[in-house]
């Protein structure tokens, strides 16, 4: 053992071998940044050409000159768009819809995960693990039973859901409330079990313990969910396509795809504009809060 | 007489303190239960109902009215844009979860080799495209494929190549909407392995490296099986979720060009919504059942097993 080591030692020809060494990495660290930006430029095109056709208007887009260029730039297309009121109503629209689902989604999911996560109760790790598995039941699944379960109520109680915007109320938080609950759980059950008991003894009851203790602690975790809840909500495509038609009812994503795309005349500069736009939020809020959100994102698999 | 006494304090006050603490036990499971309710009921009446609802719906008529057994799935059975739709399903999830794991492993390597500072710019800009709601980046897309204005197609020209009909044709078309799905699915395993790699404690390498291990012996032997966990986890979610999709599709090519890209998300949209049939739509969207309970079993046990591994 000893021998070996000094040998080791010994055989004084390391260096060169050191020296190899740290140029593999060089050029391994070479080769990264090379591939790297082959990437970024893959996962980039989109977004950056939905900007360059933005800036385009209708005339330089027919005329077919290098696309990935803009000779005359103009903000036409975003000053049309928004003083468009079709347009307007679909951004209020979505605004509307997400913020309210955040805060239904908050109101079920945080003090259920407190629950499940502290205060054991029979059936509340059987619920738990439930709660997870409904996150894997697709929306695509439950569009057309629930279409048809909202035209039964309306027959039972005259209650008009289809065709509204609120009905994307009812529906989103089957959407977010199961992840936002797992992932609250998993934050909360993080808290040491030392810090509740204290303020048990201090007399301290539920309520209490939720708001003054462990919403303030898990704040990062609860800050991941609200931000998945919004994204989330604000993408969801399908339940609107399927539950509303009406112009004044539609959120942006359905907006855009069924207003602006008239028949065959595809005005694109206005629909990348619109595009742009209305992946704006999401955009603003991940560049603010990257961290919380790739914590929220990870959180899903790796918590639990 | 005081010791009586205190006894008799004792000897009252010890079960009134037990039934306290039972009734206080038992306000806590009913207090815990109150707060989980809204929860239950939000999963009970939106989701498991309509699950179990579409079974239901899968077995009557077309106007409703009357129950038809299976006919409606024997009726799926006899046609061919059925079995069409079922190979196109199984490829695009297959081949998309595939690719988005190889690049999502292979570009968290890169990342994971840049100096520490700059990590998390790349990160930021890599993770991109699963920001962008899928149907507005689909429409870039959409107008990047365009038939007469492409601007791949401009590139190609310019190159001295044909160009391409991305939407138009029935292969290209399938290989636009398989190309989509892996941009926006690759930076979601992008996070998660570059997570996993992190957690890789260095010294495995530095010994890996002494023992004379190449790279690909490092990769195989050390981290592969201290990534699995993930790996496997993120393969069925994504699995799930690609599985299911129905944005990407149904913005892209709605299912054309003669049915040739449909999913069974976008055909059960076709078939139920747009074409009235709520029946034959949801026994269209129940065949997405098997794959997404096989996934969810093998993620159940993994959790089980990270649940024992932890206590």
């Amino acid at each position: 053992m000893t021998a070996a080591t000094v040998v080791m030692d010994k055989s004084a020809p390391t260096r060169p071998r050191y020296g190899s060494m740290s140029r593999d990495r060089r050029w391994a660290l070479r080769w990264s940044y090379f591939f790297l930006v082959l990437f970024a430029i893959f996962f980039l095109t989109p977004p950056l050409y939905m900007f360059i056709t933005s800036l385009k208007t209708s005339a330089e887009i027919s005329a077919a000159t290098n696309p990935w260029w803009v000779y005359h730039p103009s903000l036409t297309n975003y000053i049309e768009l928004l003083t468009s009121s079709t347009y307007i109503i679909f951004f209020r629209n979505s605004a509307i819809v997400s913020i309210f689902v955040v805060c239904i989604t908050m109101i079920i999911s945080v003090p259920a995960a407190f629950a499940l996560a502290r205060m054991k109760f029979w059936g509340s790790a059987v619920l738990a693990t439930g709660v997870f598995l409904t996150y894997l039941i697709p929306d695509t699944l439950l569009f057309i039973p629930l279409f048809k379960m909202f035209a039964v109520f309306n027959e039972w109680t005259d209650i008009q859901l289809i065709n509204k915007w609120w009905v994307l109320l009812i529906v989103y938080p089957t959407l977010t409330v199961p992840f936002c609950t797992w992932i609250m759980i998993g934050y909360f059950a993080s808290i040491p079990k030392e810090l509740d008991e204290a303020a048990l003894m201090d007399g301290a009851n539920y309520r209490q313990i939720l708001f003054k203790i462990f919403i303030p602690v898990a704040l990062p975790g609860l800050i991941a969910a609200t931000i998945f809840a919004f994204t989330v909500s604000w993408a969801q495509f399908l339940y609107p396509l399927a539950f509303t038609t009406s112009p004044d009812q539609l959120v942006l994503p359905v907006g855009i795809i069924t207003t602006l795309i008239k028949g065959d005349v595809f005005n694109w500069g206005q629909i990348m504009t619109g595009a742009l736009l209305g992946a704006a939020p999401p955009l603003i809020i991940y560049a603010f809060l990257m961290d919380y959100y790739i914590a929220g994102l990870t959180a899903g698999a790796t918590k639990g | 007489m005081v010791d009586a006494a205190i006894s008799d304090v004792r000897e009252l006050s010890t079960p009134a303190k037990r039934t306290g603490m039972r009734r206080m036990l038992q306000r806590k499971s009913s207090i815990a239960f109150l707060m989980t309710l809204p929860l239950i009921l939000l999963i009970g009446l939106l989701v498991l109902y309509p699950a179990f609802y579409a079974v239901h719906l899968a077995t009557l008529n077309k106007s409703m009215q009357r129950f038809v057994g299976l006919s409606n799935f024997t009726f799926l059975f006899n046609r061919e844009t059925f079995w069409m739709v079922v190979r196109q399903s199984c490829i695009f999830a297959l081949t998309a979860v595939i690719f988005k794991a190889l690049i999502g492993f292979v570009v968290a390597h890169f990342v994971h080799n840049v100096p520490a500072n700059k990590q998390r710019r790349w990160r930021g800009i890599l993770l991109i495209p699963w920001v962008i709601p899928p149907a507005m980046s689909t429409l870039a897309w959409l107008w990047l494929f365009d038939p007469s204005y492409s601007a791949f197609n401009w590139i190609l020209v310019h190159l001295g190549l044909s160009p391409v009909a991305w939407t138009g044709d029935a292969y290209w078309a399938r290989f636009s909407v398989i190309l989509i799905n892996v941009w926006f699915g690759a930076p979601f395993f992008l996070i998660m392995y570059l997570a996993a790699l992190k957690s890789v404690p260095d010294q495995l390498y530095e010994a890996a490296q002494i023992d004379g291990a190449n790279w690909w012996q490092r990769i195989w032997f050390v981290t592969l099986p201290m990534m699995r966990n993930i790996i496997a986890i993120t393969v069925l979610f994504s699995t799930i979720v690609t599985f299911a999709n129905f944005d990407i599709v149904q913005v892209l090519t709605a299912g054309g060009p003669i049915d040739k890209t449909h999913v069974f998300a976008t055909w059960a949209f076709r078939l139920g919504i747009q074409g009235g049939d709520i029946p034959l739509g949801a026994s269209v969207s129940l065949f997405m059942f098997p794959i997404l309970a096989v996934c969810a079993i093998f993620i159940l046990r993994d959790i089980r097993r990270r649940g024992n591994e932890a206590s």
